[in-house]
């Protein structure tokens, strides 16, 4: 197995079965470190991490930091909010400051597809992609790949259904362009307003739905309502939207005998998902979040670290 | 880069007594294993460090627990070029702290790895004492670092390479000297 060092890591449209697979066997080391009593390890020691985010985000900036932490880079954050951005800096005239001051890799969230590409083409700096707009979110893809393979124990040929706002979904995208590789089944589920109508081209199926798309499922992906991404009214109310499409206990009563739920975070309890569902066993949530730490730092390693001399000693 | 065999510096039975030897002085310097355990690097440190623990406690009755110490996020030896060597597991299911941990590896050149070794230990817990026990010491060291138990001492040049195969990954147990082919 081999990790050829990337430049960036935009999307895992263009990353490849073997990349994804080294990924996620790099995690698997990196979570036993985050359980230590001494979580850190001097990896990435002198290597400088910045997180820019122009969306709010709890757990993927945080989980960014933490990681580069437990791996002794230095990590920082540029708080869009509070920043000259607000004066009407550029994104090019941004990217170039933070540049000049040194940091090796950039992790980017941005409103708009694609952002990160035309960062990444236009700096030095390594460029990771926490999300840009309704486009891709490789890293929660490759965290939710790793929940279900540690609960599964593989990722070959599962059913997995991702059920809700697949229009606007970046974390669907991935996670379809990253189970694909894996020959996976692949369906999403909700409402025809919010599922793209060029998606079966990805090798999906569609369903109206949960009743008939859930059936037999292995794995269960609740995506959020995204209500800010929203502009027009694609669905009738939040209240059809609960009787339609929100998952309880007895929708997973309809999927395999071992099925687990995953959401992404943040929770709408009682839109998309139900509270009792949501605190169930078999939704790994929580997991997902210790998972996400534990992929970034094999993300921030394979891109960061060191090669090895030809002769050990 | 391809090697040619060179010269075969311990066949199976000369691994084993230098084993043995290794086991009689841990036990000799410890006076006896009761707090004693063995921490193998990977990967070679591994299965030498189970057939060390087999040997002692075929002396002394007692087999010392075995952990293995994967060090590459510790190593020094940092470049930009080529990949990022993968990283496996340690796995050491029993708490160090007041142990005295014997690090086990095949060959000591540099004593870069014992170095990042002794850091890993460290950073999973606080033992009595550390040493090493090393199968090959090929001199040329650039730290202050020097293996309390050595099979055999087998000076080199910098441009030879020393393996050691091992039953467990290799399929056979040797020690040979080897050269690159031009």
């Amino acid at each position: 197995m081999r990790f050829d060092r990337r430049k960036d890591l935009l999307g895992l449209r263009d990353v490849t079965r073997e990349e994804i697979e080294v990924i996620l066997e790099t995690a698997v080391p990196m979570k036993d470190i985050i359980r230590r009593d001494m979580k850190k390890v001097p990896a990435l020691r002198g290597k400088g991490i910045i997180t820019v985010f122009y969306e709010n985000s709890t757990r993927t900036r945080t989980s960014f930091e933490l990681a580069g932490k437990y791996l002794s880079a230095d990590t920082s954050n540029l708080g869009v909010s509070t920043s000259s951005v607000q004066k009407g800096e550029s994104l090019k005239d941004t990217i170039k400051t933070i540049e000049m001051m040194g940091p090796d890799v950039l992790v980017m969230r941005h409103p708009s597809s694609g952002a990160p590409h035309y960062v990444a083409r236009n700096t030095g700096m390594r460029v990771i992609n926490a999300g840009d707009g309704i486009n891709e979110h490789p890293t929660q893809a490759l965290l939710d790949m790793y929940s279900i393979r540690e609960r599964k124990g593989t990722l070959e040929g599962l059913k997995v259904a991702i059920v809700g706002d697949i229009l606007h979904s970046r974390v669907a995208r991935s996670n379809i362009f990253g189970l694909s590789k894996f020959g996976c089944e692949l369906r999403v589920i909700g409402p025809s307003t919010l599922i793209p109508p060029d998606v079966e081209k990805l090798g999906v199926k569609t369903y109206g739905n949960l009743e008939s798309g859930l059936k037999g499922a292995d794995v269960i992906n609740v995506l959020r309502i995204q209500r800010e991404r929203q502009h027009g009214a694609l669905f009738p109310s939040i209240d059809e939207y609960r009787e339609l499409y929100m998952v309880t206990p007895e929708h997973l009563a309809l999927a395999a005998d071992d099925a687990i739920v995953l959401h992404p975070g943040p929770m709408n309890r009682g839109i998309e998902i139900s509270t009792e569902l949501a605190e169930s066993p078999r939704c790994v949530v929580n997991e997902q979040v210790s998972n996400g730490v534990a992929v970034r730092m094999a993300v921030l390693y394979l891109m960061l670290g060191g090669g090895r001399d030809e002769i050990a000693g | 880069m391809e090697f040619r065999e060179k010269a075969l510096i311990m066949d199976e039975a000369a691994i084993r007594r230098a084993l043995t030897r290794i086991a009689h002085e841990i036990n000799e310097a410890n006076k006896g294993v009761d707090n004693v355990a063995l921490v193998g690097i990977r990967r070679r440190g591994g299965p030498l460090a189970h057939q060390l623990a087999s040997l002692i406690e075929s002396i002394e009755g007692i087999k010392p627990p075995v952990g293995v110490l994967d060090i590459t996020l510790y190593r020094d030896d940092l470049t930009a070029l080529g990949p990022a060597p993968i990283v496996h597991r340690t796995e050491v299911d029993f708490n160090i702290t007041g142990k005295i941990i014997v690090l086990v590896d095949d060959v000591i050149f540099t004593g870069r790895t014992a170095r990042a070794a002794l850091d890993a230990l460290m950073d999973i817990g606080r033992p009595k004492r550390i040493q090493l026990a090393v199968l090959i010491d090929r001199g040329h060291r650039e730290l202050p670092i020097k293996p309390d138990f050595v099979g055999k001492n087998v000076p080199t040049s910098r441009q030879e390479i020393v393996s050691v195969l091992v039953e467990e990954i290799d399929g056979e147990n040797k020690v040979v000297i080897e050269e690159i082919v031009e």
